[in-house]
């Protein structure tokens, strides 16, 4: 029961975390654009505890729930939102790039599909170091028409190493639905082509996800290379919140999502399985607090200095170009 | 002393960087053929899991060696022609030159890009690229330019161990030459430090890559005029040694920026640009440059070989910036 507590405990982070960013983007605390998960929680949450803690995870433009999922520290993650120093790309990367390397994450990238051939790496360094680390994968649907998806399904293939592609198909890449913008039924009918086993998953299905990811990394840990894993799930924002207006007109159909909730669903099953209420309510209480100390966290912390601007273009200082300090 | 040519000095680079390091491992397309020549004997060496051959896959195996990198390997990428990179732009500019700064200093790319620039040699335009001067204006990439077979293997050596990404950026038309290198496996020559090739006292001749032995053919040709010419090669572009090269410009107060590379925006450019303003109350003369016209790079040998720069150009510019 313990695994469903926690699974549910890193899903409630991630919706009230999201809830809250949206609104301390609305009132302009939070600057730039915003990619939110609301909707998402049961495939991200459900693909990272199949993990260990020390296998890496490559993340892209929609991931502030991915580093919650590999049960990241909440508060750099707020502070990062923020702009500030404490964040945990110190105010560099923000909402899009939302990477914390020290729970395996290798980067969050917001070029569609630019992380599928990092996360290849990742394995194939694995690999060629004799460790048994996997490298997960999440990408979206709208990556799979990227030439980047395509070449790393087939260098992880013939390569046979430890990565595990998860595709969060959440049916629209910005306005554009899959079904118009996908050549196959199924991302998952891809895998195919790269003689990689493929399996669809509800991604709503916090086991469903969790099983599925556990025999791909079972299958990469013995050294049978890569697996592609579809899961079918929803996005309950628009693409980036408070864009101003309405991108999609989606009808019913976030409705329909909404009735099969992520975290609703997983309340359901642990009752059903003689879990406590009382705890899930408990965790309640303890996420919502959670999450207003890091936001106070991400307040009372401080902008970076204007120097740090060229900070970490390299490793240390290199002085070659005009600096700051002629800039002034 | 051994006399060494170019495409030598970057094989024993790449060997005793192999030997050295386990973590080191080299890929890319038709490694194991040896096409150009770099990789005699390393497959019997190191294996095929260090010398990786890759698919024609340049964004998926250019995007590898950075995820490889972060994880703490060392790749080298033979991109053979330079060119090639372009397929693989979005791995560069995007995730190699931006991941460490973007992440606030959390992931670390030693990784090094080998691209070879084949121009002058009739392979019309998409195959003669020197595109060195598009990536100086790409923050978080350093570049080695080398001249020489001495600098190529020591810059590459240096490069390999340095933890920054490098690109390296090897002279096609400097193949065959010998220099002679310390036999040494700690031979390296640093990053940043340009080197005066030629002393001189009047004119100073900033060049880069093939254009350095033009550079002081030229130098050679004009001292019968009387002109002394002094010949600096930065060897790298990304970090520039300024002072070095400002160094010169107050002593000799005459300025020619000599690049293969297209004119516009070209590191004849940038250096020109930055003597400008550091330097400007030295200059006797308007700065020239001497580089390729912003024209593509046609099929046609005889038509070719007048767009990059030649000894005769030069030695006109020096003249020029001597009255």
């Amino acid at each position: 029961m313990d695994i469903y507590y926690e699974s549910y405990r890193r899903m409630r982070r991630i919706r009230i975390f999201e809830e809250r960013a949206e609104e301390c983007h609305a009132n302009g605390e939070i600057p730039g654009s915003l990619h939110t998960s609301s909707g998402q929680e049961a495939e991200i949450v459900g693909a990272c505890m199949a993990l260990r803690p020390d296998d890496y995870m490559v993340g892209n433009h929609r991931s502030h729930g991915h580093p919650i999922g590999k049960n990241a520290e909440i508060k750099p993650l707020m502070a990062e939102l923020f702009a500030r120093k404490t964040g945990v790309c110190g105010g560099k990367g923000g909402s899009m790039h939302l990477s914390d390397f020290s729970v395996g994450s290798l980067g969050e990238t917001s070029i569609v599909g630019s992380g599928m051939p990092v996360a290849v790496g990742a394995a194939l360094g694995s690999k060629m170091a004799g460790n048994d680390r996997v490298t997960l994968c999440f990408f979206g649907d709208g990556a799979s028409n990227a030439g980047a998806f395509h070449e790393s399904l087939n260098l992880a293939s013939i390569w046979s190493l430890p990565v595990i592609f998860l595709c969060e198909n959440n049916a629209y890449a910005v306005s554009t639905p899959a079904a118009e913008a996908v050549s196959v039924a199924n991302i998952a009918d891809r895998g195919v082509a790269y003689s990689i086993p493929s399996e669809i998953v509800d991604g709503q299905d916090l086991e469903a996800v969790m099983e599925a990811t556990e025999r791909a990394a079972n299958r990469a840990r013995s050294g049978d290379g890569p697996t592609l894993i579809e899961a079918k799930t929803y996005r309950y924002a628009e693409h980036a919140v408070n864009m101003g207006r309405i991108l999609v007109d989606r009808g019913e159909e976030l409705e329909q999502w909404c009735s099969k909730d992520p975290l609703v669903l997983l309340r359901k099953k642990v009752i059903e399985l003689g879990g406590s209420e009382k705890i899930l309510i408990d965790i309640d209480v303890e996420v919502a607090t959670e999450i207003e100390g890091a936001i106070e966290f991400a307040r009372s912390s401080d902008f970076p200095e204007a120097a740090t601007a060229f900070d970490d273009v390299f490793i240390g200082r290199v002085e070659s170009f005009r600096d700051f300090s002629t800039f002034e | 002393m051994a006399k060494v040519s170019f495409i030598e000095a970057i094989r024993q680079a790449q060997y005793e960087e192999l030997e050295r390091d386990k973590n080191v491992f080299l890929m890319g397309e038709d490694l194991v053929c040896n096409v150009f020549g770099t990789t005699t004997g390393f497959l019997e060496a190191f294996g095929p899991e260090r010398i990786r051959d890759t698919p024609i896959s340049e964004e998926g195996f250019v995007g590898a060696a950075a995820g490889a990198s972060m994880v703490g390997m060392r790749p080298i990428v033979d991109l053979t022609i330079a060119s090639f990179v372009y397929p693989a732009m979005d791995q560069v500019c995007s995730i190699i030159a931006k991941s460490r700064y973007i992440y606030g200093g959390q992931a670390k790319l030693p990784l090094v890009l080998r691209m070879c620039m084949f121009y002058g040699n009739a392979n019309a335009a998409q195959h003669s690229d020197r595109p060195y001067p598009m990536f100086m204006g790409m923050p978080g990439l350093k570049i080695i330019v080398p001249s020489c077979p001495s600098d190529m293997k020591g810059l590459l050596k240096s490069a390999i161990r340095d933890d920054d990404p490098v690109l390296s950026f090897e002279d096609g038309t400097l193949w065959s030459q010998k220099d002679e290198i310390p036999d040494d496996k700690e031979y390296l020559v640093p990053l940043g430090v340009a080197d005066v090739k030629r002393k001189g006292k009047d004119v100073t001749i900033v060049a880069i890559g093939g254009a350095v032995p033009l550079a002081i053919k030229a130098a050679t040709i004009v001292e019968a005029d009387g002109i002394s010419v002094e010949v600096v090669d930065p060897r790298t572009l990304v970090p520039l040694d300024c002072e070095t090269i400002l160094e010169s410009v107050r002593k000799t107060g005459r300025v020619i920026t000599v690049d293969p590379a297209h004119e516009a925006c070209s590191v004849a450019s940038e250096i020109s640009a930055m003597i400008a303003e550091r330097a400007f109350s030295f200059l006797e003369a308007p700065i020239l440059r001497v580089t390729t016209p912003n024209a593509h790079i046609p099929f046609c040998p005889s038509v070719e070989k007048n767009l990059f720069p030649t000894v005769d150009r030069i030695v006109t510019a020096i003249r020029s910036v001597s009255n």
